[in-house]
């Protein structure tokens, strides 16, 4: 399946819940949420597969 | 298949961990005003007859707020500020976002120019005055002039897009500063403590930051998505940070730790109450309340630096 971040894109083999591929790659699952095929998952949601998922992070500055 | 909505069964877009709630697009659009209207009530915010000015920024909280108010029968008005950021354009794609909002919704709402109302941009500011910081002069000129327009118009409020993790950053920042001052007067409400001060409010008190990046895209809000380019590396990103991981072992840690903080303090245990008592003069030069003798800080910006 394939994690797609801002400008960046992981690649995660096997199954597993959208909170570990979050922490997998690096990121927080409070900092972000997750879209699959443009609908909002909760992050419990096993993916697998061909699945794409975009993270959108949720952090504003300043 | 994840989890189910609390309300209806139907598949969830969004679990709250600190609510121990899940709930699908239509509940969850539903629950979020409900959150708001709560915190106004509960904080005295304003009443349906108070005109109120919400500041907007193009991002997800400001629009969020401003169409949560809409939704709720309010009557308010936007304020957008060009800040004079040129990197990609950032001000004026920001203004764009909330050009569309405004017109999806028949919403009214004013543009101030910063480099047409003062003569520079506030990256032009900042860099003329050495030493002062970007995000504190940007900070200080946008106080500045909503609390003119707000007197000026005659607003019951202005309100701002502040949401828990952007109180519970700036708390633990103040916490680990012990700033006093700043402990004493961060809340929800400051209340319009002389003529020339106009009441400030933080409707989205109850909110994540998630939650509200949710409303807008569940909403179909387009907000500006990149952040300001100044605040790259900000400390209350490094906050924000810090307390997501402690969020993460213990769901509802941001939400106590900001909460408990404004119980404590209204009951008296953590510090005096100075939300209204503190005096102050008016600047000679704008008429804006300061607590300085002379210039207020605004007008002080624009005064040329001493030689030497």
């Amino acid at each position: 399946m394939k994690i797609i971040y801002r400008d960046k894109v992981w690649e995660l083999k096997g199954r597993t819940s959208v909170r570990d591929a979050i922490r997998k790659v690096g990121l927080h699952p409070e900092a972000v949420l997750a879209l699959r095929d443009g609908e909002l998952i909760t992050d419990d949601v096993i993916i697998a597969g061909d699945d794409t998922i975009k993270l959108i992070s949720v952090v504003s500055g300043g | 298949m994840g989890m189910k909505c609390k309300k209806c069964g139907e598949t969830a877009v969004i679990n709250m961990r600190q609510h121990r709630l899940a709930l699908c697009k239509d509940h969850f659009l539903e629950w979020v005003p409900l959150q708001v209207q709560r915190a106004i009530e509960k904080f005295g915010m304003f009443s349906p007859d108070d005109r109120v000015l919400v500041a907007v920024s193009g991002g997800k909280d400001s629009l969020g707020l401003w169409d949560i108010l809409l939704r709720l029968g309010y009557s308010v008005e936007g304020l957008y500020i060009h800040l004079g950021i040129p990197d990609g354009d950032y001000s004026g794609v920001s203004q764009k976002k909330v050009e569309s909002f405004a017109s999806e919704r028949g919403a009214p709402f004013m543009v101030i120019k910063v480099a047409a109302e003062f003569g520079m941009s506030i990256p032009e500011v900042a860099r003329s005055k050495r030493g002062r910081s970007t995000c504190g002069t940007c900070g200080l000129i946008k106080r500045h002039t909503m609390n003119q327009l707000a007197c000026e118009g005659g607003y019951g409020a202005i309100a701002t897009g502040h949401n828990v993790d952007d109180e519970a950053a700036v708390l633990f920042q103040n916490v680990l500063h012990w700033s006093t001052g700043y402990l004493a007067r961060q809340a929800p409400v400051l209340p319009a403590s002389h003529p020339k001060l106009a009441r400030k409010v933080k409707p989205l008190i109850r909110l994540y930051e998630r939650e509200m990046a949710a409303y807008a895209l569940l909403r179909g809000i387009d907000y500006i998505y990149q952040e300001c380019p100044y605040s790259k590396g900000a400390t209350t990103l490094l906050y924000k940070e810090l307390l997501n991981q402690l969020e993460e072992r213990s769901p509802g840690a941001k939400q106590q730790f900001y909460l408990s903080f404004l119980q404590a303090r209204q009951e008296g245990r953590l510090l005096p109450d100075q939300t209204r008592a503190i005096e102050m003069g008016e600047c000679t030069r704008c008429g804006q309340p300061t607590t300085a003798p002379d210039l207020c800080a605004f007008c002080r910006l624009w005064e040329p630096a001493p030689i030497g």
